[in-house]
């Protein structure tokens, strides 16, 4: 193609306004080598379009499951949940026993006073009763 | 639908999906995980599939938008989209060119352009969309497409230029 006709075409496809098929032409023409010296810039241009198209997407597309991270904070949150009633569980369990003993320390602390009282009243007694027998002797 | 006739329908398209997701979200482990996305998503809504006449057109309209969700949510958690934030993986396209200087260069240019011309000059100039097809993936009207392209392939040209005029190559 001529370099007349190359260099209008530049002007249009500047200004947007080259058909896909006068696309194509251009692009021909500047991979093809044989490129006029100031029009060398454009040869890079368009061999990028031309290569570009060339990068696939070669994973097979999954369909069925969801995508892996969200499938995973799927699971995440389902394991959290346990970990979490299990945590208030034994946390739970081990509260009340905590109550218990502090309510069995509480307890035996108010039956020793209890039964401290209780030795001192009876030592009383005791001396009332030898007091007692003393008196019945003299009596006697 | 059965699996295969989706399969058979959206198959044809599964790289322009790619190659748009990546242009937009730069990386290619992204864009891989975007296309799954999308592909999920296209699954998910297969019944109402039937009422849109082109197919492709409404799957790249929804890249289009879903990149567009990513980028947005990036920004909002103060990540930005560098090239040098991701190490890329060797892909097809730098292996057969070995990736040449120039044609990076090329590539980075474009990814300093706006978003709307990214997207327009990936899809008519390296997807090779009609005018009418570009307007209805990304709703916009057929001027404003035209007038987005010829900025976007001047601004491309002029540092093309300037890089030549240096004698940078």
């Amino acid at each position: 193609m001529e370099l007349a006709s190359i260099e209008k075409l530049i002007v249009k496809y500047l200004n947007a306004e080259t058909t896909l098929q006068e696309e194509n032409t251009l692009k021909n023409y500047f991979t093809g080598g044989n490129v006029a010296p100031h029009l060398q810039e454009y040869i890079e241009l368009f061999s990028y379009f031309a290569i570009a198209k060339d990068e696939t997407f070669d994973k097979p597309i999954r369909l069925k499951t969801e995508s892996k991270v969200r499938r995973n904070f799927y699971r995440l949150s389902i394991a959290a949940s346990f970990a979490l009633m299990f945590s208030v569980f034994v946390g739970y369990n081990q509260y009340q026993r905590y109550q218990a003993e502090k309510k069995f320390a509480e307890i035996s602390k108010g039956l020793k006073l209890l039964s401290n009282t209780w030795k001192k009243g009876e030592n009383a007694v005791a001396g009332l009763y030898a007091y007692e027998q003393a008196v019945n002797k003299i009596l006697d | 639908m059965t699996e295969s006739d989706f399969l058979e329908a959206v198959i044809p398209f599964k790289d322009k999906v790619f190659r748009l997701a990546k242009r937009l979200l730069v990386s290619t482990e992204e864009a891989e995980d975007a296309t799954q996305e999308l592909y999920f998503k296209l699954w998910k809504n297969k019944n109402k599939m039937s009422d849109y006449k082109n197919i492709e057109a409404f799957a790249m309209t929804m890249t289009k938008n879903y990149c567009f969700d990513r980028l947005k949510s990036k920004q909002a958690s103060n990540l930005t989209l560098v090239h040098s934030n991701y190490k890329e993986k060797e892909t097809a396209l730098e292996k057969k060119v070995e990736y040449k200087d120039s044609v990076s260069r090329v590539h980075q240019l474009i990814e300093e352009l706006p978003e709307q011309q990214k997207i327009i000059i990936q899809m008519r100039d390296v997807e090779q969309y009609e005018f009418d097809e570009i307007c209805e993936m990304t709703s916009m009207k057929p001027t404003a497409v035209r007038v987005a392209l010829s900025r976007a392939r001047k601004t491309i040209r002029e540092q093309l230029l300037k890089a030549h005029q240096y004698g940078v190559s």
